[in-house]
Formats: C-alpha cells, sequence, structure tokens
C-alpha cells in the first residue's frame, strides 16, 4: 500500500518536469564517502599539492619573519639578517620575495598541478564503468562533473591547508633556528595568518583547475561504456 | 494512462558505424515489436548486431535511419535530459560485470536511482529495504560490492534495476560472470518478478537456461531478424542446436 503512494507520488511529480535530480548535499555525501573508501589514491593525488603549498607558505611565512625582525627596528636584527643572505640596502624597509623565488614558486605550482591533472585523469580511466552505471541510472553530465570538482574541491582544501600548516611551521623553526626566539617574538601573526589562508585559496584553486579537464573527460563519458567488458 | 500493449517498437531500423574509412552496416533495417510484460531474448553471434539492436532498446544509442520507440516514445527526438530521465524512470539496466558502484553500500546502490528521480531519502530508503528483501538481501544492506559474491552483487543490480519501476529491464549477458547454480538463481529471481511486477525483461544472452524461461527468443543474424520464436516451438530448436553443436 505505501509503495502504491510512493509511486503515485512520483508519477505526479515526475509528470510535471521530467528531471532527473541529484541535490547538493547529496553529491558531497557520495564525494565524501568516494574520498574516504579511495583514501590512499586521493593521498597520492593530493601529495604533490601538499608538497607544492608548504614550499609556498614555507617561502611566504620566512619573509614575514624577516618583516617582523626589520620592523622591530633593531640594527643587531638586521645585521642578522644580512649575514644569513636577505639582499637588504640600508633604506629598505621590508622584505619581499625577488624574482628568482617567485619564478621558482611559479615552477613548483605548474609541476604540481600538472602532477594533479595526470594522477585525476588516470581516477577517471579508473572509474570508467562507475560512470558509466551511474549514467545508466540517469545521472547528467553535469552531476559527474559535480561529483569529480567537489572531490577535487575536498582533497585541495585538505591538502593545502595541511601543507600550509607544514610550511609554515618549518618557517618558523627554521627562523627560530638562525635568529633565535626574538624571531618568533617578533613576527606579525595578521602576517602568518594571511601568508597561510592565500596559500591554502591558491592550493584549492590549484586542485580545482587540475581536475576541470579530467572532469569534463568523465562527464562527457557515454552510459553505453558500462556495458563494456574487458577481461 | 492507458495500457499501452507494446512497450517497444523497433520500425525498419538501420545503424552504420565508421570503421576507419570502412562503412560497417550493423543494423540491416530491424522490425521488432516488445509486447509489456515479455520476457525475451536476443541471441546471435557476435559481430551480428546484437549489441547494437540491443543498446538502441535501451536507449544507449540512436539509430542511423528508422525509429525506436520506447512506451510510445520516439527516443531518437530526445534531449540529453529527457534520455537521462528515459534511462532513470523507464528502463532497468543488468550487467554483466555487476558494475555495483564499488565506493556504495548495497542498500545506496539501490536507493541512488530513486534519488536521481526526485525521492526524499527517507522514501527511498524504505523501498530499498523492500527491494532488497525482495531479492532475499535485506540483511545484507550495509555491506560493501567487495563482501557479496557475485550472486549476490547481480540481485543487488536486480533490485536496483527495479528501483523506480521500470517498464522495461535491459540484461545484458546477466549470467555470463556467474556459476551454473548462480545463474539459475539469479534467472529464476528476473522471472518471479518479472511476473509479478509485470515489467518486460529483454536480455542478450547465450545462456540456454535463459532460454528456457523466455516467452520469445528474437535470433539476429547478419544484422537482420533471423526468426522469431515462442516458446513452445523452442524446445524443440534448442533441442537441434544442442544436436548440431
Amino acid at each position: 500500500m505505501q509503495v502504491r503512494i510512493f509511486s503515485d507520488t512520483l508519477e505526479n511529480s515526475a509528470r510535471e518536469h521530467r528531471l532527473v535530480v541529484l541535490p547538493f548535499s547529496k553529491s558531497v555525501e557520495i564525494a565524501y564517502k568516494s574520498i574516504r573508501v579511495r583514501f590512499f589514491r586521493a593521498l597520492i593525488t593530493t601529495l604533490s599539492l601538499v608538497l607544492a603549498v608548504s614550499f609556498l607558505s614555507f617561502v611566504d611565512v620566512s619573509n614575514d619573519v624577516a618583516n617582523g625582525m626589520l620592523a622591530s627596528g633593531k640594527p643587531g636584527l638586521r645585521q642578522d639578517l644580512i649575514r644569513s643572505g636577505y639582499d637588504l640596502n640600508p633604506q629598505d624597509t621590508n622584505v619581499a620575495s625577488n624574482p628568482k623565488q617567485r619564478w621558482i614558486i611559479i615552477l613548483s605550482l605548474l609541476v604540481c598541478v600538472v602532477g594533479i591533472v595526470n594522477a585525476q585523469l588516470m581516477a577517471v580511466t579508473e572509474r570508467f564503468r562507475e560512470i558509466g552505471t551511474m549514467k545508466c541510472l540517469g545521472a547528467l553530465d553535469r552531476f559527474i562533473l559535480r561529483l569529480f570538482i567537489l572531490e577535487a574541491g575536498m582533497q585541495g582544501l585538505a591538502g593545502a591547508a595541511v601543507g600550509a600548516l607544514i610550511g609554515t611551521l618549518f618557517a618558523l623553526a627554521g627562523g627560530l633556528a638562525r635568529f633565535g626566539l626574538a624571531a618568533v617574538q617578533l613576527v606579525a601573526v595578521a602576517d602568518v595568518a594571511a601568508s597561510l589562508a592565500g596559500a591554502t585559496a591558491i592550493g584549492l584553486l590549484l586542485s580545482l583547475l587540475g581536475v576541470l579537464y579530467p572532469a569534463w573527460v568523465a562527464a562527457r563519458m557515454q552510459p553505453v561504456e558500462a556495458m563494456r567488458v574487458e577481461q | 494512462m492507458p495500457e499501452v500493449s507494446q512497450v517497444v517498437r523497433v520500425v525498419n531500423v538501420t545503424k552504420s558505424f565508421k570503421l576507419g574509412k570502412i562503412e560497417v552496416q550493423a543494423l540491416k533495417g530491424v522490425d521488432l515489436e516488445i509486447a509489456r510484460g515479455d520476457y525475451l531474448s536476443i541471441m546471435g553471434p557476435s559481430g551480428s548486431g546484437k549489441s547494437t539492436l540491443f543498446n538502441m532498446i535501451g536507449g544507449l544509442d540512436k539509430p542511423t535511419s528508422g525509429k525506436v520507440f520506447i512506451d510510445e516514445v520516439d527516443i531518437a527526438q530526445l534531449d540529453a535530459y529527457e534520455l537521462a530521465w528515459l534511462r532513470c524512470r523507464k528502463i532497468g539496466y543488468i550487467f554483466q560485470t555487476f558494475n555495483i558502484i564499488q565506493v556504495m553500500t548495497a542498500l545506496e546502490n539501490v536507493t541512488l536511482p530513486m534519488i536521481f528521480a526526485g525521492m526524499n531519502s527517507e522514501a527511498a530508503v524504505q523501498k530499498g529495504m523492500m527491494l532488497l528483501e525482495q531479492v532475499g538481501l535485506a540483511d545484507r544492506h550495509s555491506h560493501k560490492p567487495f563482501e557479496l559474491s557475485g550472486g549476490q552483487q547481480q540481485r543487488v543490480a536486480i533490485a536496483r534495476a527495479l528501483a523506480n519501476d521500470p517498464a522495461i529491464i535491459l540484461a545484458d549477458e546477466p549470467t555470463g560472470n556467474l556459476d551454473l547454480n548462480t545463474g539459475e538463481e539469479v534467472i529464476a529471481l528476473l522471472k518471479r518478478l518479472s511476473q509479478e511486477r509485470r515489467v518486460t525483461v529483454i536480455s542478450a544472452t547465450h545462456d540456454f537456461k535463459m532460454l528456457n524461461v523466455s516467452d520469445r527468443v528474437v535470433w539476429i543474424r547478419d544484422g537482420r531478424v533471423d526468426k522469431i520464436e515462442n516458446r513452445e516451438e523452442l524446445s524443440i530448436s534448442i533441442g537441434r542446436i544442442g544436436v548440431r553443436g
């Protein structure tokens, strides 16, 4: 009896707008479970991102440390900075990342994106049957696209946050080792927080950028692929 | 809703593919009518156009010329959204390789098509449990596919195919990856459910156990319908094939 009621309401709502749906909360749930089940795979995909983002935040926070020391106005600290390799002119009041540093960062981020594209394309190939099956069950292209982007977003956010944290910790530890307690005491917390947030945001962006093409490949897959038997 | 007696109509369908520079005609004019509630098997050697016809009936492929009607809807006229809707609501798919979604439990697999159809979670879970009960797997609802045997996975797939009360179940070699006994169980289950729910079952198969329960068998050869046999005629011709082979 109850089943009849279900199918009646279904019939009515479907006749109105003949549209398949996947609520956003359900997409998030599926994407999350998908990462959890394939945790090791997700870890490898994210590892290059963790490394690149931690490098980025290491450089940023190192500069924050140096800036904190400069801002204190103590001449001894200024000498320490110059001695440890910072190119400071007498009139400089802050340390900005130099072009060479920036190039290395950009290069590492680029390599990281290529790595992500590669890993995600492989993930798509591995999941061809799953995607085809979902399409046979009625999934639209955009459901598949959304699932992949959500997965990449979650992986990206987690990976980038971990990477940024690691980089920050190393930069602070490095400052501590090179310049003593003063380095950590003088650094502006707001600057470090901004560097951390910036690195995380860039990491997330890169992860999303890296998944766009693979997700598009996945979404355009034909449902008939699910029928294919390969052995 | 008026009762339509023909759930699938294939009218003079041809299909050609381009393989490199050569044009291959997989179907050379096929006419076929499938009645609601029928249990139909499509037989034919590989390369006969069997899979092409089968995919066309399932709305997975469009004909080069001719028309395919599913529930009196011409599938060539449908856009991507309507095709997805058709797959979701009108057709249930069963695969040779089961294709249970690996990251989801048995119950989540069964409820997924209902969620696509817009049913709320609670109702979907309730109906999913009922369907799993019908295929005898109620106590296994929280198991992941790798914790289930092949026969159990195929039964989950059957429950999933029935989720939205489809008009057609399309089964592609459903017993191809199962041993003899499990295969028989799955066939019996399909037959029972199709009778109880008046669902049309269309299967592509080489399995003679499957032919035994079929109402009709369509033999495809060289892109055309070779012959259509009803069950009464069938036992004789199977016997003959057995002797020949």
